[in-house]
């Protein structure tokens, strides 16, 4: 291995006039390569006999640079029949032009079908920590950033080979709203838009662009939170979102994990989500969780198989809903839409109150005390009231709103109520 | 999908954040180019998961040794498919190499020229990956769809002496991929 190689052969200079140079020398007899390979091998249909001109070709008179110039197209047999006949009559006394029609067909012979083979997903992860252990990085992407910088890339791999039909193939996002589920048509062109418009979220919040920028100085209403800056991108796009909204979203994503990375703090600013804010690791996990759903719908739409996350990131998704589900709870008690004890057993923050055990089960599983009473209590296994027991993924479709909370596939043991609270709000924390 | 033409900018600039050992870096490299190492890399070795294995060796190639790329000499696309080629072909050579007998004259022979062979294709992989947009579409018309040079000409909306003019180009350009290696030392002299 050396270490100074540059470009060699993969150079990207222009090759024109590569074939003229190359002269047959005197006197030699022009050699005629043979035709290539039988259209019949190709399964593409066969041309319609009117393309193929002339069926009793009668060489044509053409002159030197006119048949010079049908190389190309000869060796392709992309000619009528009349000037193939033509031009291989002129081979036959032609050097320079006999030499560049054999080079021509060879080259031709090395023209295959693109491969079609699909990039394993899981090939990045592998690489990318080969080379880490190989050289340490200096600027880590941030443990917290990692679940978004997989599952942004995993997308970006669905969408690859996606042509006009997929791209503008149905989906119905999902969520609940009031305790009922709710949905919205669009596309997978649509989805990618409105995974923009969210992820531009944390993007505004780390000083960087802005891609809804062009709404908000058109003087849209205030544009806030996921729905509202969703809709006013849809809204205000000329066109339904095409496959030209992935360039977009992918340089933005990019462009997150880069800046977290070189700047980001655990403790970096706050992302505003209209109704509430989550500190940026909790943003950046929350994004990579809409990222991972949004993908599943899509992959659903256009029948694509697409697995769950890595264990490691799906725990940590899983644990951010988790940490998100007592404020959720108080929420819904203060519209009203608990069915629970209307006086909670309030206590003081920072001291145990009732809770409910949430068993994750799975590799990216675990166990969480959900405080039930108030945002500021902590999960106490002292006063568990309630122990609830379900699949990680099974989970995160509740959370995403994917599942009712009726029909969460969830072992309960305790009291009903609560655990019903729980389900309930958990279905809750979905959004658009 | 063909990336588009990335400014020199691109290159210098992802260049030094590896340099700096910037984890983000490495993984838009990767998003960038690991379909075309791994197309390429398969295209030489015919197996998935030895293709798998050289483009780890890639990344982690240019992972270490950042420095070893010189944006004069060319676009950082054409170097990591030089790296990849060489060590492509590097290791068909130390497989094929493995399966021989000991002076076995005739199979070294035959070991060269499937090197040579995987070589080539490889490299017209990627003369037709990186060639301008135009004539990748004619060839693709002409080729693929089996369209005649009129129809093509009439699918892009050019002339019919555009149309041979871009087939024949693009013949050219791809006949070059016959040509042993670039300058000396050089991935592409395999």
């Amino acid at each position: 291995m050396n270490g100074t190689e540059g470009s060699g052969a993969y150079d990207d200079g222009p090759g024109e006039g590569r074939g003229d140079g190359a002269a047959a020398g005197p006197g030699r007899p022009p050699r005629i390569p043979p035709p290539r390979a039988s259209v019949e091998d190709t399964g593409l249909p066969l041309p319609d006999l009117a393309d193929l001109g002339d069926p009793a070709p009668v060489p044509l008179d053409l002159s030197h640079d006119v048949l010079k110039s049908l190389l190309g197209a000869w060796a392709l047999a992309a000619c009528s029949a009349a000037e193939t006949a033509a031009v291989e009559d002129h081979l036959g006394g032609c050097g320079p032009c006999a030499e560049e029609a054999l080079r021509l067909r060879e080259a031709v012979g090395l023209l295959h079908q693109p491969e079609t083979l699909d990039l394993d997903p899981a090939l990045r992860t592998r690489v990318l920590q080969s080379c880490l252990d190989r050289r340490p990085p200096r600027i880590p992407v941030p443990e917290w950033a990692a679940p978004y910088d997989a599952e942004t890339a995993r997308l970006d791999a669905l969408l690859q080979d996606f042509g006009d039909a997929e791209w503008h193939a149905p989906v119905r996002l999902r969520w609940f709203r009031g305790d009922a589920a709710t949905s919205r048509r669009t596309t997978v062109a649509g989805v990618i838009a409105h995974l923009l418009s969210v992820d531009g979220l944390v993007a505004v919040a780390l000083g960087l662009d802005d891609p809804l920028a062009d709404v908000v100085e058109k003087g849209e209403e205030a544009v806030r939170g996921p729905g509202g800056r969703t809709e006013a991108f849809w809204r205000t796009s000329h066109f339904p979102p095409t496959r030209s909204v992935r360039g977009p979203w992918r340089e933005q994503s990019h462009s997150l994990v880069r800046t977290v990375s070189v700047t980001g703090t655990a403790d970096g600013p706050a992302v505003p989500y209209g109704d509430f804010a989550l500190p940026l690791r909790d943003a950046m996990l929350d994004r990579a969780f809409e990222c991972w759903v949004h993908a599943e719908d899509i992959a659903e739409a256009v029948d694509y198989p697409y697995e769950p996350p890595a264990p490691r990131h799906l725990n940590r998704m899983i644990d951010l809903a988790a940490r998100m589900l007592p404020v959720a709870l108080a929420e819904r008690r203060r519209q009203g839409r608990s069915a629970a004890a209307a006086a909670p057993h309030l206590v003081p923050a920072g001291t145990p109150g009732r809770s409910l055990r949430l068993e994750i089960e799975g590799t990216a599983g675990g166990e969480w005390l959900i405080p039930l009473d108030s945002p500021g209590a902590v999960g106490s296994a002292d006063l568990e009231v309630a122990h609830v027991a379900l699949d990680g993924v099974e989970f995160c479709k509740l959370a995403a709103g994917h599942v009712p909370p009726e029909e969460a596939a969830a072992g309960q043991v305790g009291d009903r109520e609560a655990i019903r609270e729980v389900l309930f709000a958990a279905a809750g924390l979905s959004r658009m | 999908m063909v990336q588009k033409d990335l400014p020199p900018r691109w290159d210098r600039r992802m260049q030094q954040r590896l340099a700096r050992g910037e984890a983000a870096a490495l993984g838009e490299l990767y998003d960038r180019f690991a379909s075309l190492v791994h197309s390429l890399a398969h295209r030489v070795l015919g197996d998935e998961h030895a293709a798998d294995g050289v483009t780890r060796e890639v990344f982690g190639h240019v992972w270490e040794h950042p420095d070893s790329y010189d944006p004069q000499q060319g676009p950082l696309r054409s170097w990591v498919a030089a790296v990849t080629h060489r060590l492509a072909v590097q290791r068909l050579r130390a497989t094929e190499a493995a399966s021989l007998t000991e002076a076995d004259g005739d199979r070294a022979g035959e070991l060269e020229r499937k090197v040579s062979r995987a070589s080539v294709a490889a490299r017209a992989d990627y003369i037709v990956h990186s060639m301008p947009a135009p004539l990748r579409a004619a060839l693709e018309l002409a080729y693929f769809q089996r369209r005649d040079y009129r129809q093509t000409a009439a699918d892009l909306g050019v002339t019919e002496d555009e149309a041979r003019r871009r087939l024949r180009l693009g013949l050219q350009l791809l006949s070059t991929a016959h040509d042993a290696g670039g300058p000396p030392g050089h991935g592409g002299a395999a």
